[in-house]
C-alpha cells in the first residue's frame, strides 16, 4: 500500500516536470486528455493479486522500484542496431531512443502517397484533427498503465494510411532504451482507412546495466475491409520490467493479424484487447513467449465478437525453463447478436525444466447459440523420442531441443509474411536457446 | 569394428540382454533373427544409445572405442547409423533442415567443413535417387504424414547421406510390400563397401534374399544361441525357431 501511493506520488511528479518543460504546449487538445487521464490514474489503486486479472501477477516489485522520465539520449552500439534494425532501404523505419525519437536512425523520407507517419508529438501539431479522431477512442483509462501512458505519452508513433492504400513496404518502429532506472511511456496510434494494407513491426530492447520501465500502449484503427499484420517484437533487457496494452478495433470485413512475440524482461505484462466493430471482419492472435532464469511474462488477451459472422483465431506458445513463470488468460466474448461467430483458441505450454511453472486460464463466454467456437490449453515437455531420433542422427542436445523448439514455436509465427521478421525471429530464438548461460 | 562382449541390460528392472557376444567385421553383413521378444530390437537401441536401457555388464567396442560411455549423437558422429522400426515424426522440423544438421554435426566431429546449402543440395539429389523418394517428401516435416514404406526409405535415404560405418537396420522390412522391400533392399545393397558394415535385425527371412548376410545369428531370450552362414536364415524360414530353442536347450 506504502509502495504504490509512493509510486503514484512519483510518477505525478513526472507528469509535472514534462507539463513544465518548455517544449509542452499546455494549450494543444491533447492536453485536455492528458489531463484527464493524471486525475483517472490518480483516482485508480494499483491492482493486487486479490484482483481477478492480476492474479498471479504480484506488482509490488515494480512499485518498489523508482524510475525517472529520460532526460537525455545515449549513444547506442553499433552492433545493437544491426541486430534489431532491419533494412531500412526495404522498410519505413522509426527509431526512438529512450523515448525519444533518433531522426540519423530512421527513415521516413520519401513516404509513399496516402501515407502519415510521424512522431505523435508532431502530429499533433501537424494534423491534430486526425490524431483526435484515434487517439484513446479504443484505450480504456480505466486500465490504470494505460492512463499512466496517457498522461505521461509525449513520445511515440502516429500512423495514418489514406483509404485504398496499400503500403508495400513494412514499417518498423523500435524502442531501445539505456538501461538506467528510467521510464518509457511509448504512445502508438495506427489509423488505417477504408480498404488500406499495412504492416506494422513493433520493437522493444534495451542495453546496460540498471534496469528500466516500459509502459507502452498501441491503438489500431482497423476501418472497413482495411488489413493490418502486426508484429510485435519484445526482446528487453533480461531485468527490464515492461508492460503493454494493444487496443484493436476493426470494422466490417476488416483483418487484423498481430503476432506477439517475447524473450526479454524480467517482468512483463502484455494486454491484447480486440474488437470487432462490423461483420465479416477476422483477428488473429499469436503470441509466443521464450523464458529462462526467473523471468515472469503474463499475456491476457480479450476477443470481443460483438458483432454476427466474424472469425477470431487465436494461439499462444510458451516455453518455460528454470525457474520462470508464465501466465495466459485468454478471454472470448460472443455476444448475443455475434450469430455465426467462429472462435478458435489455444494455449501450448513445453516446461523445459521442473521448476518452471505456468498458469493458463483460456475462457470462452458465449451468448450466441449458432457459433463455433473452441478453446483448450496444454502443458507438456520435449517429446524424448524425437529428441533420441534428432541425437540417434548425430545432432546434440542442446541443438537437438533447439531444433524441437523451433519447431514447436514454428506454427506461432510462419504466417508472418515478411521473410526478414521470421528470420530475425528465428535468429533470435536460435541466439536465446543456444546462449551459454 | 564392433566388438560386443557378455552385453546384459535391463529396462525398468526387467533383464532383455542376458550375456550377447557378437564381433562384426568390416565388409560384412550380419542378420540378427529371432522370434518376436527375444530382444533384437533391444540390441539394436542399446547399440545406438537408447538411455531407457540400462547396461549391466559387458562392453561394446567400436573401432577400439568404448561406446557405452559415449552419448547417443557421440556414437552416431562415431559413425552408428540406427534405421528405426518405427521412424519418429517430427512436425514443423523438414526433413532437409533436419538432415543438413545431422551431416554437418557429424563432418564438424570429424574435423571435416561443413557444407553449404548447395553442396548439401547437391548430396541430396544424388542419394535421393538411391530409394527413389520425391523432392516434395524432403520438404516435408520429417516422417509427417510418410506411408509406412515412405518412412523406412527415409531412414535408408538418411543413412545414403549421412554414410555411416556401422548400419543397424531394426525390422526395417517390417510393414512393407514386396516393392517398397525392394526398394530399401537395393538401396542398402548399393551402400555396402568393403569399408562399411552391415547389421539387419528382422524376424522374417524375406529381407535377407535381397540383403545377403555373410552371417546368421539366432538372438533368443537375451542370447545368441545360434549363429551359421545364410543358410541358416533359409533353414530357419522353413522350419521356424522351435528347433533351434530345442537344441540350445539341450546344450545347457
Amino acid at each position: 500500500m506504502h509502495h504504490s501511493l509512493e509510486s503514484k506520488l512519483h510518477y505525478l511528479q513526472s507528469f509535472q516536470a514534462v507539463e513544465l518543460s518548455p517544449n509542452h504546449e499546455t494549450e494543444l487538445p491533447l492536453h485536455a486528455i492528458r489531463k484527464e487521464a493524471v486525475e483517472k490514474f490518480s483516482s485508480l489503486p494499483f491492482p493486487t493479486t486479490k484482483d481477478e486479472e492480476w492474479r498471479y501477477t504480484n506488482i509490488s516489485p515494480l512499485l518498489a522500484k523508482s524510475f525517472k522520465p529520460a532526460d537525455s539520449i545515449p549513444e547506442i552500439p553499433e552492433k545493437f542496431l544491426d541486430e534489431y534494425l532491419f533494412d531500412t532501404g526495404n522498410f519505413i523505419t522509426l527509431v526512438f531512443v529512450n523515448g525519444y525519437f533518433a531522426k540519423e536512425f530512421s527513415n521516413i523520407e520519401n513516404l509513399p502517397d496516402g501515407i502519415i507517419i510521424e512522431t505523435i508529438s508532431e502530429a499533433i501539431k501537424n494534423h491534430p484533427e486526425l490524431v483526435l479522431e484515434g487517439f484513446s477512442k479504443t484505450a480504456s483509462e480505466e486500465n490504470i498503465f494505460t492512463a499512466l501512458n496517457t498522461a505521461l505519452s509525449d513520445h511515440g508513433t502516429f500512423l495514418y494510411v489514406a483509404k485504398n492504400k496499400s503500403i508495400e513496404k513494412p514499417i518498423q518502429i523500435l524502442y531501445i532504451n539505456e538501461a538506467d532506472n528510467i521510464a518509457v511511456s511509448p504512445r502508438n496510434l495506427f489509423f488505417v482507412n477504408e480498404n488500406a494494407d499495412v504492416k506494422i513491426i513493433e520493437t522493444y530492447t534495451g542495453f546496460g546495466e540498471q534496469t528500466y520501465f516500459t509502459n507502452q500502449v498501441s491503438e489500431f484503427i482497423v476501418k472497413e475491409s482495411a488489413r493490418v499484420e502486426h508484429v510485435r517484437i519484445q526482446d528487453e533487457q533480461s531485468n527490464a520490467y515492461h508492460v503493454s496494452t494493444l487496443y484493436a478495433e476493426i470494422d466490417k470485413a476488416g483483418n487484423f493479424s498481430s503476432y506477439n512475440i517475447n524473450f526479454g524482461g524480467q517482468f512483463v505484462r502484455n494486454n491484447v484487447q480486440a474488437k470487432f466493430n462490423g461483420e465479416l471482419a477476422e483477428c488473429r492472435l499469436n503470441g509466443l513467449y521464450v523464458t529462462e532464469g526467473n523471468q515472469f511474462i503474463d499475456n491476457h488477451t480479450a476477443i470481443d465478437h460483438a458483432q454476427p459472422n466474424c472469425l477470431s483465431n487465436e494461439l499462444y506458445k510458451g516455453i518455460l525453463d528454470d525457474t520462470s513463470r508464465a501466465v495466459f488468460n485468454g478471454k472470448v466474448f460472443v455476444r448475443e447478436d455475434a450469430q455465426k461467430t467462429n472462435a478458435y483458441q489455444q494455449n501450448k505450454n513445453i516446461l523445459l525444466s521442473n521448476e518452471a511453472l505456468v498458469n493458463t486460464k483460456p475462457q470462452l463466454e458465449i451468448f450466441a447459440d449458432d457459433v463455433k467456437c473452441s478453446h483448450g490449453a496444454t502443458v507438456g515437455q520435449l517429446d524424448k523420442e524425437q529428441l533420441f531420433y534428432l541425437k540417434a542422427r548425430g545432432i546434440n542436445e542442446a541443438e537437438a531441443k533447439a531444433i524441437l523448439i523451433y519447431a514447436f514455436a514454428s506454427d506461432v509465427v510462419h504466417a508472418i509474411s515478411i521473410t526478414e521478421v521470421r528470420d530475425h525471429l528465428e535468429a533470435l530464438l536460435a541466439k536465446k536457446l543456444l546462449e551459454e548461460k | 569394428m564392433i566388438q560386443i562382449k557378455n552385453l546384459h541390460a535391463n529396462i525398468d528392472g526387467r533383464e532383455i540382454l542376458k550375456g550377447i557376444n557378437l564381433t562384426v567385421n568390416k565388409g560384412e553383413v550380419h542378420a540378427i533373427m529371432g522370434p518376436n521378444g527375444s530382444g533384437k530390437s533391444t540390441l539394436a537401441q542399446v547399440i545406438a544409445g537408447r538411455e531407457d536401457y540400462e547396461v549391466t555388464q559387458g562392453e561394446i567396442l567400436f573401432n577400439g572405442k568404448n561406446l557405452l560411455e559415449l552419448a547417443p549423437e557421440e556414437r552416431a558422429c562415431e559413425g552408428i547409423f540406427l534405421a528405426f522400426q518405427y521412424p519418429v515424426e517430427i512436425p514443423g522440423v523438414s526433413n532437409t533442415t533436419f538432415l543438413k544438421n545431422a551431416l554437418n554435426s557429424i563432418r564438424k566431429y570429424n574435423g571435416e567443413e561443413e557444407l553449404d546449402a548447395m553442396e548439401f543440395l547437391t548430396l541430396v539429389k544424388k542419394k535421393m535417387a538411391l530409394v527413389e523418394l520425391s523432392d516434395d517428401l524432403l520438404r516435408r516435416s520429417v516422417n509427417e504424414g510418410f506411408s509406412g514404406g515412405e518412412k523406412k526409405r527415409n531412414e535408408i535415404f538418411q543413412m545414403a547421406v549421412l554414410q555411416p560405418k556401422l548400419a543397424i537396420l531394426d525390422e526395417t522390412d517390417s510393414g512393407l510390400d514386396i516393392d517398397a522391400l525392394r526398394i530399401v533392399a537395393s538401396g542398402v545393397t548399393k551402400l555396402k563397401s568393403p569399408e562399411n558394415a552391415t547389421v539387419v535385425v528382422t524376424h522374417y527371412q524375406r529381407l535377407l534374399n535381397y540383403i545377403i548376410p555373410d552371417f546368421v545369428h539366432v538372438l533368443y531370450n537375451g542370447k545368441i544361441i545360434k549363429s551359421g552362414d545364410k543358410s541358416l536364415a533359409f533353414e530357419l524360414e522353413e522350419k521356424g525357431y522351435d528347433w533351434v530353442i530345442e537344441e540350445a536347450a539341450e546344450l545347457v
